[in-house]
């Protein structure tokens, strides 16, 4: 236990060692590159700000993510069962998760003008379903025959089936696609605080921080959004442990 | 809902005309549809299968063995020909038909208890969790895995996850149980640990089997007729009756009784792969 927080700690303090040390040696002043050492004043100086802000980015990429999940597993679901569906839909989704996210701020900006969380929220789902479509129907369509066959033969529905062995099934896979797809969705959220006018989250503070040079407040944010990243990413893996801890022990 | 064993009595006696044929498959003709044009698999099958005996099915690889196992549980319909389970035609899957392949594919987010009992979920809704247990730990028990049922199936070895398979594939008292090289991925000892294992069960709880398997020597142990099939497409080749004593030990391979039968079988499997069936 002691060992399991010790190292990360360790390397992240080393890093913030690294980090300051680069800094010094060069003689970067402030606005130029911002120090380890300088964070601490710039989060004490705007700490109602990045509580208010935290919360505004975090409850949009989590509403986010909640949406990805539920649509991109009943679309996996789609792709998984229906060979027409998967054939037909496949090239769709890679084209659409092509398109860089960016060039679509502007679009869903005008789409819906001053809908500033509903913008938010609808960028970070668009920006992470797509792993976990695609991880829901690739573990939905590679169910091997004898699995369904133990229930078929005593005459199970195809939902029994479902329920009881395709769907436990694809958890494993569906909790890798989940903490590609969280963060994703951060920065999805971020694109859209950042690019619009007048927003709101860490990403508009941010942008705040750069319109005023002010070169601390930003990397502030940055580590914000760091920290915000991982307990998301923890989060999922904490569910991953209760939901589908048995693949970690098969693997063993 | 079980149906007795022909009386224990020796198994020259069945086949009279006071045991019916639990299985009936006549005149089986069934193609597959490939992307070049119908892929014949099976071409006149005829197999009969007396309640309570044990049927082994050999054949070349690929012959089609395994549509087979599909049309006795009603998990797919025959082009031509019939299935019958107790004179009732074969329409779909029915709950009296227990499954086993070579893959013993247990379900790793489950125990093995709980592996153990899915049919019954399946095939009785109402039945309480403790009688599940208590009719799964009876199974279990039989097999050698008491004391395994709290564990996972990565925890277990091959053959122990074999044996579980087993347990979940009888554990609603099926009728039929239909095997489809259960032991083919599993080492010499092990396999022939499992066959008397098989016999045991069967000793105990009377089933009607029918098997797929590559191995000569396992048909005749556990067989009461061993079916050849030809190549594919397959029809039924050859029918060797196992004149043997119910209660065999594996030193019964070891006679020249069975040496004989396994040299029959194997010039038929010669036969069946389309080469010289060899001076005999």
């Amino acid at each position: 236990m002691l060992y399991k927080i010790a190292v990360p700690v360790a390397s992240i303090l080393i890093f913030l060692g690294f980090w300051e040390f680069l800094v010094w040696v060069n003689g970067w002043p402030n606005y130029k590159m911002a120090s380890p050492s300088d964070l601490p004043p710039a989060f004490w100086q705007y700490k109602e700000l990045f509580l208010i802000m935290g919360w505004q980015t975090l409850w949009r990429t989590v509403v986010g993510l909640f949406l990805a999940v539920v649509f991109g597993t009943l679309l996996g679901m789609i792709i998984g069962f229906s060979r027409i569906a998967r054939d037909a839909l496949y090239p769709l989704l890679v084209g659409f998760n092509a398109v860089p996210k960016a060039t679509l701020v502007p679009v869903i900006a005008l789409l819906f003008i001053g809908q500033h969380d509903f913008n938010t929220v609808l960028m970070a789902f668009m920006i992470s379903f797509f792993p976990i479509a695609v991880s829901v129907g690739i573990g939905l369509s590679t169910l091997e025959p004898e699995y369904r066959d133990i229930l078929r033969a005593l005459g199970a529905s195809k939902f029994t089936i479902f329920r009881k062995i395709a769907l436990p099934k694809t958890l494993p896979e569906f909790f890798g696609a989940l903490k590609v797809a969280a963060t994703l969705a951060f920065i999805g959220t971020n694109l859209v605080e950042i690019v619009s006018p007048h927003g709101r989250g860490l990403g508009a503070l941010f942008k705040s921080g750069e319109t005023n040079g002010n070169y601390p407040l930003m990397f502030a944010v940055l580590i914000a959004l760091a920290v915000l990243g991982i307990v998301l990413y923890y989060a999922v893996v904490f569910l991953e442990k209760i939901f589908a801890g048995w693949a970690e022990r098969a693997q063993s | 809902m079980t149906t007795g064993r022909p009386s224990g009595g020796p198994i020259s006696e069945r086949g009279g005309d006071t045991i019916e044929n639990l299985i009936e498959i006549k005149g089986v003709k069934h193609a597959y549809a490939t992307a070049s044009g119908p892929l014949p698999v099976l071409d006149g099958l005829d197999v009969s299968v007396p309640t309570g005996t044990f049927a082994a099915v050999v054949g070349p690889s690929g012959c089609g063995k395994s549509t087979l196992t599909r049309l006795v549980a009603g998990l797919m319909k025959p082009d031509e020909g019939e299935v019958y389970l107790h004179g009732e035609r074969v329409k779909g899957p029915r709950k009296t038909v227990g499954m086993a392949f070579q893959n013993p594919v247990l379900l790793e987010w489950r125990t093995i208890m709980d592996n153990v009992i899915l049919p019954l979920e399946i095939v009785a809704p109402r039945m309480s969790r403790a009688d599940r247990e208590a009719r799964a730990m009876e199974l279990l028990d039989m097999v050698g895995l008491t004391g395994f049922e709290n564990k996972r199936p990565s925890e277990l070895s091959g053959g122990m996850r074999q044996r579980a398979s087993l347990c979940r594939s009888l554990v609603h008292k099926p009728e039929v149980l239909i095997m489809d090289e259960p032991f083919g991925a599993l080492d010499a000892f092990t396999r022939e640990d499992l066959w008397q294992t098989m016999r045991d069960l069967r000793r105990a709880e009377p089933f009607t089997t029918v098997l797929i398997t590559h191995d000569l020597r396992e048909s005749v142990f556990l067989g009461d007729q061993v079916i050849v099939l030809s190549g594919r497409p397959a029809r039924t080749q050859y029918v060797m009756d196992v004149d043997l004593p119910e209660d065999r030990t594996l030193d019964v391979l070891y006679t020249p009784k069975v040496a004989d039968m396994l040299h029959i079988l194997r010039d038929q499997i010669k036969i069946a792969q389309g080469r010289d069936g060899g001076a005999h």
